[in-house]
């Protein structure tokens, strides 16, 4: 917690104008017919994306011209808040113009990019992407039928999230595209997680085969070899002293954890280290600020911090909460 | 632009009455009461005049206490807490009965005390949203120390049967708890007629300001206190009064009592108006019977709306309501409260709360009914789902 955080965030007031102007007069809503599409000279496409039980749909009409696969028109319905208007309303004027292929490569990022009135102040706040994300994949949805694929073959096979019907791909997209680093983040992002919350975590209302937390320890693992694949000095760590043990954990906590964790207005100390007799190092950590009594805080933080630690020091490491 | 304020289950217009009686305590009679000097001496009689107003407006007895404090936040905690002190911990009573309709000040006080190995059980309403008697007797067994039931709901305006949940709950001899903030002012709250042992509320939910409520104790209760560290409300809450606040309170329960005749015909008869225009529209649908609410909320779902689109355009127009909608909270979750009554899915996202007050106005109402006439159609033209 901060100064701009106790007074928590209210959301309209986060919307930038044009979300507003759009969710007001959206340019592009209502629908295209067979007989538009024949007076242009080319194929409609309607796509669905969304399941409205979980909250918001959409749905995209194309005119997609018939030898340059130039999209010559875009419209679309939705049942949804307003970002999800304004988002869908931004997208379908993006895809105008642009061939079908072009068109798929427009992310939820271009969308919300599009959306800002300055470029760095966000069009909405976090929570609210989702609407963009649904934008993007309606897009994907379109061409698809477009190329008269499988839907499946382009879009996800593995639903982790049931209730939003978030695929694996998704989730993995949306953490690397936006560098996510907690499962709260990937909630807002994707929506995964934000209904029955089942796939956070084991031990929720159903079993599942896919957990958040899992899903991302591991994009995030592949993410930190990328950038760094030196990275890891395990053979090193073991061999340290102690007192160089505690400047190496430290410095990981300073360079990789507690950043993200200030994020959330959460911080951490180190408390005890020991090391056993089979070489294991095993520190105690504290949390502090926001993150003390977070629910998350003994599972996917605890678990996001070990494996950084891991990740950076070796797997001769192992971290508890005191 | 005039605008028109349909969200007074979220708080109120402090009454210029009110004001006007709370004006004194800040540039002028400013003194602390528990001081010996005249400027301690000379606010006295008006918080005894505001404990009067207090007592008389719930029926209490003089032997009974209500503790003037910050919130009915406060005071749910303060009874949580404090029975998990003077029960919950040491005796064999483990046991919370409470509801799935509660305010978060008592559900999550309440999951807080369930880490401290304290059996909660949370009762689901029935397909009306009530919470009956028969329920809680079910549940109720020896072991249970507390139970904790919400007059009136935030959300639906629901009613719940207090003095056949007081009746059982006194005839098992278990403390009852209950949370009056939505009903205070909107129906008739006596704790002579309904029994309880403990009940909070806060003033901002009836013309008063915000930052002050009160929790009424039973005479003979015994529970310890949340804050410690002065003599101030007889020691069962330290910290120098809000005298301002408390006299403002004081005034606004007067007020809000003697405008129950006026809440319950007017108030009504302009929710009812409101009610039927809404009900004129297709696929339009209500969440409880009209004379088991309130009579200033009505609840309401449109097919095909999104609730936060419906606000949006609602405000656009001057006009405040709120959604229980999925998508306008901060977790992306639906109320609870909505899925515990059986709301589908599509409820949980198209439901809009309107809620009235005794300065609301016909006029308003007719504005009102007309903008949303224009964004149902709207909002449908665009939905994918109408």
């Amino acid at each position: 917690m901060a100064k701009n955080d106790l007074i928590g965030g209210s959301l309209w007031e986060q919307y930038s104008k044009k979300v507003s102007e759009r969710m007001n007069n959206p340019q592009h809503f209502g629908e295209l017919t067979e007989a538009e599409a024949e007076l242009m000279g080319g194929r409609l496409v309607i796509a669905n994306e969304g399941a409205e039980s979980c909250g918001d749909t959409v749905r995209l009409y194309w005119i997609v011209e018939d030898d340059s696969e130039v999209i010559r028109a875009a419209t679309f319905k939705s049942f949804g808040c307003g970002t999800a208007i304004a988002s869908t309303d931004m997208m379908a004027e993006m895809c105008i113009g642009k061939t079908v292929d072009e068109a798929t490569k427009i992310t939820n990022l271009d969308v919300e990019r599009a959306l800002r009135d300055t470029e760095d102040q966000a069009a909405v706040p976090p929570q609210k992407m989702h609407c963009s994300v649904m934008a993007y994949e309606v897009i994907k949805q379109a061409a698809a039928i477009y190329r008269n694929v499988d839907v499946s073959t382009l879009a996800d096979k593995d639903i982790v999230c049931e209730c939003a019907r978030v695929s694996l791909q998704t989730i993995e997209d949306a953490i690397r595209i936006n560098d996510l680093t907690s499962v709260e983040e990937i909630v807002d992002y994707t929506k995964a997680g934000a209904f029955c919350k089942s796939c956070i975590r084991p031990g929720g209302h159903e079993k599942r085969e896919l957990y958040l937390v899992d899903i991302l320890a591991r994009v995030r693992e592949e993410i930190e070899l990328e950038r760094n694949p030196q990275a890891k000095t395990e053979d090193d760590f073991a061999q340290l002293s102690i007192i160089k043990k505690l400047r190496a954990i430290e410095a990981v906590l300073d360079s990789d954890i507690r950043p993200v964790l200030a994020r959330d207005g959460g911080g951490i100390e180190l408390d005890d280290l020991t090391v056993d007799a089979d070489g294991i190092t095993h520190i105690a950590i504290q949390y502090k600020g926001a993150c003390k009594g977070c629910a998350g805080s003994v599972a996917g933080t605890l678990s996001f911090v070990q494996h950084s630690l891991q990740t950076r020091l070796g797997d001769s490491l192992r971290v508890q909460v005191v | 632009m005039e605008r028109i304020y349909l969200d007074n289950n979220a708080t109120t217009l402090v009454d210029p009455a009110v004001r006007e009686a709370m004006d004194p305590f800040y540039c002028h009679m400013y003194g602390n009461p528990n001081s010996l000097h005249s400027f301690g001496i000379e606010v006295r009689p008006y918080l005894h005049r505001a404990m009067e107003q207090l007592y008389r407006g719930i029926e209490a007895d003089d032997e009974d206490d209500i503790i003037i404090n910050s919130c009915a936040t406060e005071g749910n905690n303060t009874v949580i807490m404090g029975m998990y002190f003077s029960l919950l911990k040491e005796t064999r009573k483990k046991r919370i009965v409470t509801t799935q309709l509660e305010h978060p000040s008592i559900r999550e006080a309440c999951r807080f005390l369930e880490a401290q190995g304290v059996k909660v059980t949370y009762l689901a309403p029935n397909r009306d949203g009530l919470i009956t008697a028969e329920m809680v007797a079910e549940v109720v067994s020896d072991k249970t120390a507390l139970v904790s039931v919400m007059w009136a709901n935030n959300e639906t305006g629901l009613i719940q049967p207090m003095k056949e949940i007081s009746d059982v709950c006194r005839e098992r001899g278990v403390y009852l708890h209950t949370d009056a903030v939505q009903t205070i002012g909107k129906v008739k709250v006596s704790v002579k007629e309904v029994p309880v042992d403990f009940l909070t509320f806060s003033a901002h939910k009836f013309h008063g300001p915000k930052g002050v409520g009160g929790l009424y104790l039973r005479k003979g209760v015994v529970l310890p206190p949340l804050l410690h560290g002065g003599e101030q409300m007889g020691g069962h809450r330290a910290g120098t009064v809000d005298v301002a606040g408390m006299v403002a309170m004081g005034k606004a329960m007067e007020l809000a009592v003697s405008a129950l005749e006026y809440e319950n015909r007017e108030v009504r008869r302009l929710r009812d108006k409101l009610e039927d225009a809404l009900l004129q529209h297709k696929d339009v649908m209500v969440v409880g019977d009209r004379n088991l609410r309130t009579p200033n909320t009505v609840y309401v779902s449109i097919r095909g709306v999104e609730g936060e689109a419906m606000i949006w355009d609602l405000n656009q127009h001057g006009i405040a309501a709120s959604t229980g909608s999925a998508c306008a909270s901060e977790s992306l979750e639906a109320s609870p409260i909505l899925t515990a009554i059986g709301a589908d899915r599509e409820l949980a996202h198209t439901g809009v709360r309107l809620s009235l007050s005794r300065f609301t106005t016909e006029t308003e109402i007719d504005f009102t009914i007309g903008v949303i006439d224009k964004a149902i159609v709207r909002l449908r033209q665009l939905s994918t789902s109408y």
